[in-house]
């Protein structure tokens, strides 16, 4: 065997050592779990040609999402539905949250989707998802002081107007187009 | 468009199982062994060596069962420690087999046995009864607060592994250690499946005793200081460790199982008041035994400068013995520069005794170099890592103190081996993980990894749905 392949061979094969470690390190960095966090609203619609490059970023299926609620998307969206929520009253007041199609959780665990920080709230308090017919629906999920929709405590799931106030302890959502 | 809304919103990410990336790294970890295969094999005789198919396949073999068994009964575990492994057994398997090729280490077989038996085969069936209780363990294991139950089981069953070697006539004296037990044809290191059980037994009593120990303490020259009472067990382990290191002349293992209770202490606790004393409690133990047993002193001559010793101890004493060891270890290292002299192309043979075993790692160092020394220690050190990362993904504390206690405990070993192989500290008869020849380390360590991907499933594992409500469902409302 001539001396220069077997010199290939040896920094061949340590390159390919390397070459796996760096693989794992990437498998480690992409495997980091904990909460995703995504920029929200208007103003990053507004700036999306300066932020294309953080757009690549996000999952697909969030990007088509975020897309669908802009008003000059054409005919897709259900005409009437509505786009956002928004956290309207509280210690989050100016919250909102894109509504994809994702079920809302809320409640003072950690995991909920919006976390309030609120002392009449549960931990898991309520929900609200999509229906169906893609319809909203605000659920009560067994909290200790209750949900309202306008001034009725809820019972059952129930459908939300557009506009109608969900009042969780100190903390009023609304959902808006 | 009126409400402020340049906010964020923080969403849990749902956790996949990732089990395509771990079968990707593990085709990619078999690979590596089959190209360092054919490079010792060209670089000593000049052709593909004929034994590459059934190793390439065997290995191969192994890693898709251990997949296969993780993919079914542990979906959500680390994608990284199995491959990382494989990687580390199969580079051992052929390192293992490199130096059966050398014609020093048979003729000195040959010499001292009267015949030559090659190691690499022995080795991939221990491999393969490794890869046995891996599954094993995954498949009998199917919650690891089970192992909460067997604390105090767990404490008598690790001071019988550690005192079988002392048992007349069941445990061996093999070149000044008594480490091994003999039963049937086999020798078993009981020390390496003692250092599981000991895990268990630490986890589960400083589960119940830490807030003892980190509370109820008097302040001393701005240390916390625990009452005497629970200073019993610390102590008792030391006395152990101390008795293992003057009965059995295994300086590695007492090192190893004190580092390990004094980890899992400081963990518990969160006191460095347990490292300040575990340290000096150790020091003070390691100078009273090291300037008695004359077996440690040789070893120590041997670390503080072995070039030196090697001339003046007398002519086959033990101590010239273990000086020339140490310096054939230290010349491995040193002609091996930063990239090695290749597979296949080193003298580390020279060590001669325990060439694949104790001072396998030299023979990484000659052959690949200061590179593949860090890819080891690199490969090592993230085997640790995503020990740790689990311990801090657990959600029950007896998970975590488990965890923490495996990878400290690897760790350790890590360190001790290395380290005295390196010189940086006396060398000690340890094995390293899945790279030095021994069937008992082998599988034991195999064992270590099945218990943290059951821990690691666990705690990757996404929550349950909250339960659905039954009182929400289709009650009728008065309104007022």
């Amino acid at each position: 065997m001539s001396e220069l392949t077997l010199t290939v061979m040896r920094l061949g094969f340590l390159a390919v050592l390397w070459l796996f470690v760096i693989v794992a390190v990437q498998v480690i960095r992409s495997d980091l779990f904990g909460t995703r966090v995504t920029q929200r609203g208007s103003r990053r619609q507004e700036a999306r040609p300066q932020q294309s490059g953080r757009q690549q970023a996000a999952p697909p299926q969030q990007r088509g999402a975020q897309q669908a609620p802009q008003p000059a998307g054409g005919g897709r969206s259900r005409r009437g539905a509505p786009t956002k929520l928004v956290v309207s009253e509280g210690t989050l007041t100016g919250t909102t949250v894109a509504l994809q199609g994702q079920t809302i959780t809320l409640g003072r665990a950690h995991d909920s989707t919006i976390v309030l920080d609120d002392d009449y709230a549960s931990s898991r308090h309520a929900r609200i998802y999509p229906d169906r017919d893609g319809q909203w629906i605000v659920e009560d999920l067994g909290s200790t002081n209750g949900t309202y929709l306008d001034r009725t405590r809820l019972t059952t799931p129930t459908p939300i107007p557009l506009g109608a106030p969900i009042r969780i302890g100190k903390t009023v959502i609304e959902l808006r187009k | 468009m009126s409400v402020v809304t340049n906010t964020t919103t923080i969403g849990a990410i749902e956790a996949p199982s990732r089990r395509n990336t771990e079968l990707a790294l593990l085709a990619f970890a078999v690979a590596i062994p089959v190209f360092a295969y054919l490079n010792v094999g060209l670089a000593l005789d000049g052709e593909v060596p004929s034994g590459m198919l059934g190793y390439g396949l065997g290995l191969a073999l192994l890693a898709t069962v251990a997949h296969l068994v993780v993919r079914k009964w542990a979906p959500y575990a680390d994608p990284l420690l199995l491959p990382l492994a494989t990687l580390l057994n199969g580079m051992g398997l052929v390192l293992i087999w490199r130096l059966d090729q050398s014609p020093r280490l048979i003729s000195l077989a040959k010499r001292s046995y009267g015949a030559f038996s090659p190691s690499a085969p022995n080795q991939m069936m221990y491999s393969a009864i490794g890869i046995a209780m891996f599954v094993g363990v995954l498949l009998l294991l199917k919650d690891h607060r089970v192992l909460q139950r067997y604390t105090y089981i767990s404490m008598v069953v690790a001071l019988v592994l550690l005192l079988l070697p002392l048992v007349p006539g069941l445990g061996t004296d093999v070149f000044g250690a008594k480490i091994w037990i003999r039963i049937g044809g086999f020798s078993i290191q009981p020390g390496e499946f003692a250092k599981l059980v000991l895990a268990v037994f630490f986890s589960g009593y400083l589960m119940v005793k830490r807030d003892a120990l980190a509370l109820a303490s008097r302040r001393f020259m701005g240390l916390y200081l625990p009452r005497g009472r629970d200073l019993g067990p610390i102590l008792t382990i030391w006395a152990v460790s101390l008795l293992i290191l003057v009965f059995e002349n295994d300086l590695g293992t007492s090192l190893l199982f004190f580092g390990m209770f004094v980890i899992m202490l400081y963990v518990a606790t969160e006191r460095t008041s347990w490292i300040v004393m575990g340290l000096l409690m150790a020091v003070a133990g390691a100078v009273v035994v090291g300037s008695t047993a004359s077996h440690v002193q040789s070893r120590v001559a041997a670390w503080l400068d072995p070039f030196e010793c090697l001339k003046t101890a007398p002519e086959g004493s033990n101590m010239a013995y273990a000086c020339d060891q140490m310096t054939q270890v230290l010349m491995s290292f040193g002609s091996g520069g930063i990239l090695g002299t290749g597979l296949g192309q080193g003298n580390s043979d020279l060590i001669q005794f325990a060439a694949n075993s104790d001072f396998i790692f030299a023979t990484v160092g000659e052959e690949l170099g200061l590179t593949g020394v860090m890819v080891f220690l690199l490969l090592y050190g993230l085997i640790i890592e995503r020990g740790i990362r689990t311990s801090l993904a657990a959600r029950d504390p007896f998970g975590k103190l488990l965890a923490m206690g495996l990878s400290g405990a690897f760790a350790l070993q890590i360190f001790v081996v290395a380290g005295g192989v390196m010189g940086l500290i006396p060398l000690t008869g340890m094995t390293m993980p899945f790279l030095a020849y021994g069937g008992s380390s082998v599988i034991a360590n195999w064992a270590l990894i099945g218990i943290l991907i059951r821990i690691s499933d666990t705690a990757r594992r996404p929550a349950p749905s909250p339960a659905p409500n039954p009182d929400a469902e289709m009650t009728q409302v008065v309104r007022p």
